[in-house]
């Protein structure tokens, strides 16, 4: 018998546990020869504000040691233009559309929850208030415990889908934010967001960045995004959406061990554009081939003794 | 798609031609599109690293078709490329990008190519393809200007005169040809009613696109930057444009030099 791939997650009904991660596949439709998204459990779309952003100036990226920096600075064309040229795409009802949201103020998310839930192409929302490469008051939202409380009990007031908060890992005590954003209503939280960090060109002694630091993906910081899933997991009840530096099966894998119910696949869609289908058949062989009846015997399943 | 290594060959020092077999399904390539290489199935190097197309063309075996890469080596990625030997499979995506308008091309009665060092690359199937035109359109004459820094860099002179336009060099030293830079050259010869396509260093882009305007002549640009996904998602290869920044990847990497902001 198949094994079971869904996964009920924050009041989806998702038919397998593989997302792609915001910012990495666009709005789909750039990897429409690659990746069919009905086929994926979700899609996370990249960041919309409430206004258009121009983005960071380049250079916005650049190769590390089994990682990459990046400062996009959420270059996007703003929620009219989303809902005017992007969400028509998604008519398709077996699509799971998450749509990542940014704002400069809480307000602004606010406003685009509540705007965006009456479309029924939405299926839930991901609170993107980790982003490394802008700044909201001086700092990350996700570094503090009372601005995350504060930007969640207002999306929560303004929309009743499923509300995902975005975890960032620059900060001391990533369960403590994790617990702000379970008491303020959040339904799930995804982690990690990228590192901050930086690279140089020691000839002209110049940041390879435009905008100097950038954030931090891909397999160099696996290891410590699967050790905050566990922290997180061990300090919350709410559903854990994992990911970082997700490139194979077996790395998904251990995130669904380590306590998350579903996974993020990001840096991956960009050396491999049909990886996340991959991911998806490798996760149903390796659940035939140890016996397990569903996913879902699997999450949180770590063996401490 | 995974595509075999059919030569992989030094023409100087630190750079190669690539000749790799299309499979099926790989669809047609247009002059200015690029290939986005998968060079190891490993983390490190991690990301793509993208490659213009020097050529497409026939292979000579029964409907087999080449795509033909000209690459240095730079760092990590290509340095592993240059050690890859025929029969081995290398996973390509592409053809990717919007190429040069040859349509537009088409128009002008003379075109000048401007390669500035391994600028040459993509401008050898844009030649050829301009050059097959060429036998229905009378009259049209294509001029390519390679710049080059000493003249035992200077790549596909004799390949550009067996196509049959005229070839002009700049050497930096004056090793060869012209004493000075490319762009240099160009203002000696340029002619009006042309149009010029030009690939290499964004300052010497930026010096194309100048003497294009103070002639009032148009200009392709074909211009080069770190890619994410290749496929225009991730809006990691900007540039600058009089509409806002626009994916190198996705809208390019061909551009009308009138709409490139060249100031950082």
């Amino acid at each position: 018998m198949k094994p079971r791939l869904e996964v009920k997650i924050a009041g989806l009904k998702l038919k397998n546990p593989v997302m792609t991660a915001s910012g990495t596949f666009g709005y789909g439709d750039e990897f429409a020869d690659y990746v069919d998204p009905a086929r994926l459990g979700a899609v996370i779309t990249k960041t919309i504000t409430l206004h258009r952003r121009e983005g960071n100036r380049p250079p916005r990226i650049s190769e590390t040691a089994a990682g990459m920096l990046n400062s996009i600075g959420l270059q996007n064309n703003g929620l009219d233009d989303f809902i005017k040229n992007k969400l028509g795409a998604y008519k398709d009802p077996r699509i799971k559309l998450i749509v990542s949201v940014g704002g400069e103020t809480n307000a602004e998310y606010g406003r685009i929850v509540r705007e965006l839930s009456v479309f029924k192409q939405v299926s839930a929302f991901e609170l993107n208030i980790s982003c490394p490469n802008i700044e909201y008051k001086d700092k990350i939202i996700a570094q503090d415990e009372r601005l995350t409380r504060e930007v969640v009990k207002e999306a929560r007031r303004n929309t009743r889908l499923p509300l995902i908060v975005k975890l960032s890992p620059n900060v001391d005590d990533i369960a403590k934010i994790a617990r702000a954003a379970q008491d303020a209503g959040a339904d799930a939280v995804s982690l990690i967001n990228t590192f901050l960090g930086m690279a140089i060109d020691v000839r002209t002694r110049k940041s390879i960045l435009g905008n100097i630091t950038g954030g931090l993906s891909g397999p160099a910081i696996k290891p410590i995004a699967l050790r905050m899933v566990w922290q997180v997991r061990n300090s919350i009840t709410l559903p854990i959406i994992g990911m970082g530096g997700i490139m194979t099966a077996r790395d998904a894998l251990e995130f669904i061990i380590a306590g998350a119910s579903c996974v993020a696949v990001g840096t991956v869609n960009f050396v491999d554009p049909g990886a996340s289908l991959e991911i998806i058949a490798g996760i149903e062989r390796y659940l035939v081939e140890h016996k397990f009846k569903g996913i879902n015997e699997l999450v949180g399943s770590l063996n401490v003794s | 798609m995974k595509c075999e290594v059919l030569s992989n060959v030094f023409l100087k020092e630190r750079r190669l031609l690539l000749d790799l077999a299309v499979p099926a399904g790989f669809a047609a390539a247009s002059p200015g599109q690029f290939l986005h290489i998968r060079i190891e199935d490993s983390c490190d190097p991690l990301l793509r690293r993208p490659l213009s197309i020097h050529d497409y063309c026939a292979s000579g075996k029964k409907n087999g078709v080449v795509v033909r890469v000209l690459y240095e080596v730079v760092g990590k990625g290509t340095a592993l490329l240059s050690e890859k030997k025929p029969y081995s499979e290398i996973d390509c995506l592409g053809p990717l990008g919007s190429g040069f308008d040859m349509e537009k091309i088409a128009g002008y009665k003379n075109v000048y190519i401007i390669a500035g060092g391994m600028g040459v690359a993509p401008l050898f199937f844009l030649v050829r393809k301009i050059m097959e035109c060429k036998v229905k359109s009378v009259k049209c004459k294509v001029a390519v200007l390679l710049g080059v820094k000493t003249k035992n860099d200077i790549l596909r002179e004799k390949e550009f005169k067996d196509l049959g336009c005229q070839v002009h060099i700049a050497t930096e030293d004056g090793s060869k040809g012209f004493k000075g830079r490319v762009t240099e050259l160009l203002k000696e010869k340029l002619q009006p009613r042309s149009i010029i396509c030009a690939c290499g260093p964004k300052p010497m882009l930026a010096a194309v696109s100048e003497i294009a305007r103070s002639n009032n002549v148009p200009a392709q640009v074909s211009l080069e930057e770190f890619m994410g996904c290749g496929l225009g998602a991730c809006l990691g290869c900007v540039i600058r444009t009089t509409s806002g920044y626009k994916r190198i990847c996705h809208d390019g990497p061909v551009f009308d030099s009138s709409e490139i902001i060249w100031k950082d």
